[in-house]
């Protein structure tokens, strides 16, 4: 299993909670995972064509992750943050 | 009642007026901090209204309410354009306008986005599918140059289905100006013969223009009207040359603006909100003072309508979505301005009163049906 962390932009799809768990091998297999419990979450994370949008930080850990493909060990943390300045 | 629908960059809101359009109550927030483009109900059925929605940080989505706004879900498939091994494979950025399908075919809604791309549902906006006919033309590249763009990207802007034939569409684009289907959505032929273009080398071409706003007259869809970035047009179909009627209006306003509203029951009869398109381009309202001008002749001449705007420093603007009419009798005209005020003419524009104030910066208003 991993432990995601859900930043408030995203709290909404999961009940308001800021951890979940999800199952998957890679990044991309545990967002799958979150979109089937929490409907059109994966998409406002990463687009159509599987890249990460360019405002929403995930990291592995402590290491950024920039492709979905990243594999994924139990246990493992995965952090979505979203990363914006402007008023 | 008048339900007004109003789209800002962070929510929407809705203002409910009584029989006399005289009070209005402000109703809201819904989706506090969402980007809305646009906030539409259905003519067709007025329980369905959907809202086009991202944020700074998320990815775009649509929202849709089968009650009248009573509740809300989102798209299970928003407009997406198909899966690509291209690393620079286009992905929607925001939908920027919802239009709901032809009379005849309920349930239906199109959509038009940044980058520019042209989708379809057939479920009253829970799923969403890629109109090839325009995402994967062979011409594609040639009507949405790479370098193109408004400052919040390139536009497919907007959607006309003439209500004599669905088949029958136009879309508007801010990279290459107006186009014409007759298959719905199947083929695309651009249409801006006589529209200038002041940005490229030849100030005549096929396309290439920046087609900011377009409506048929309800009365004779024949008839349509254009807010271009260069100027307002109007075309007499079949003809297939734009008049420019903009050379009509006062020089020291010119005709430079996002949007045009025509009568709902007067073909000749239009309004304009001109914003100053001078030096490096203010886009704010000429001098200062905000005014519509009203045509009544089909754009051989226009008169300003300016009673209860602001005289004197008043800056804002009027966007693409953000001007509308009711169908009342006389004629409500409505609109939402970039420092978040709405703003309402009873009266067919002849006088104007503030009716809301302090919102974000508005970026569509429409009025519900029915009202």
């Amino acid at each position: 299993m991993i432990e995601v962390l859900i930043p408030s932009q995203l709290q909404s799809y999961c009940g308001g909670v800021s951890r979940v768990r999800a199952e998957g091998r890679a990044i991309g297999e545990v967002l799958d995972d979150l979109d089937r419990r929490y409907p059109g979450i994966r998409f406002r994370i990463v687009d159509e064509q599987d890249r990460i949008r360019p405002h929403m930080r995930l990291f592995v850990g402590r290491a950024a992750a920039r492709d979905i493909r990243a594999s994924l060990s139990d246990g493992d943390e995965l952090l979505i943050f979203g990363a914006l300045s402007g008023g | 009642m008048t339900e007004l629908l109003i789209g800002t960059r962070k929510g929407a809101w809705v203002m409910r007026g009584d029989e006399r359009r005289a009070d209005w109550r402000l109703e809201g927030p819904l989706l506090l901090g969402q980007i809305v483009n646009h906030f539409v109900a259905d003519p067709r059925d007025a329980k369905v209204r959907l809202i086009a929605a991202k944020t700074g940080h998320l990815g775009p989505t649509i929202f849709r309410s089968l009650d009248a706004g009573a509740t809300w879900t989102e798209a299970r498939r928003p407009p997406a354009f198909p899966r690509s091994d291209d690393p620079n494979a286009r992905a929607v950025s925001h939908t920027f306008w919802l239009e709901p399908g032809h009379a005849s075919e309920p349930g239906v809604w199109w959509a038009g986005a940044s980058p520019p791309g042209l989708f379809v549902s057939e479920d009253n906006g829970a799923t969403w599918e890629s109109v090839a006919g325009f995402n994967e033309n062979p011409m594609y590249d040639e009507w949405v140059p790479a370098d193109a763009g408004t400052p919040d990207g390139p536009l497919l802007n907007q959607i006309v289905i003439d209500p004599r034939d669905p088949a029958h569409m136009y879309i508007a684009t801010s990279t290459a100006g107006v186009f014409e289907s007759l298959d719905r959505a199947a083929s695309w032929a651009p249409l801006n013969q006589g529209v200038e273009v002041t940005f490229l080398p030849d100030p005549y071409p096929e396309f290439g223009q920046d087609a900011h706003f377009i409506a048929l007259a309800p009365t004779m869809p024949d008839r349509i009207w254009q807010q271009n970035h260069c100027g307002v047009y109007r075309l007499d179909r079949p003809q297939r040359r734009w008049e420019r009627i903009g050379k009509a209006m006062p020089a020291e306003v010119g005709d430079i603006g996002f949007t045009i509203v025509p009568h709902p029951r007067d073909a000749d009869t239009a309004w304009v909100f001109p914003m100053d398109g001078t030096d490096v381009w203010p886009r704010v309202s000429p001098g200062g003072r905000p005014a519509v001008y009203r045509t009544r002749d089909a754009g051989a001449s226009w008169s300003r309508q300016d009673r209860g705007f602001p005289t004197d420093q008043g800056w804002f603007t009027v966007k693409r979505q953000a001007f509308c009419a009711d169908l009342g009798e006389p004629l409500g005209l409505y609109l939402g301005a970039t420092n978040g005020e709405v703003w309402a003419s009873a009266d067919e524009g002849e006088s104007w009163r503030g009716v809301a104030r302090h919102l974000p910066e508005i970026y569509s208003l429409a009025v519900a049906p029915g009202a």
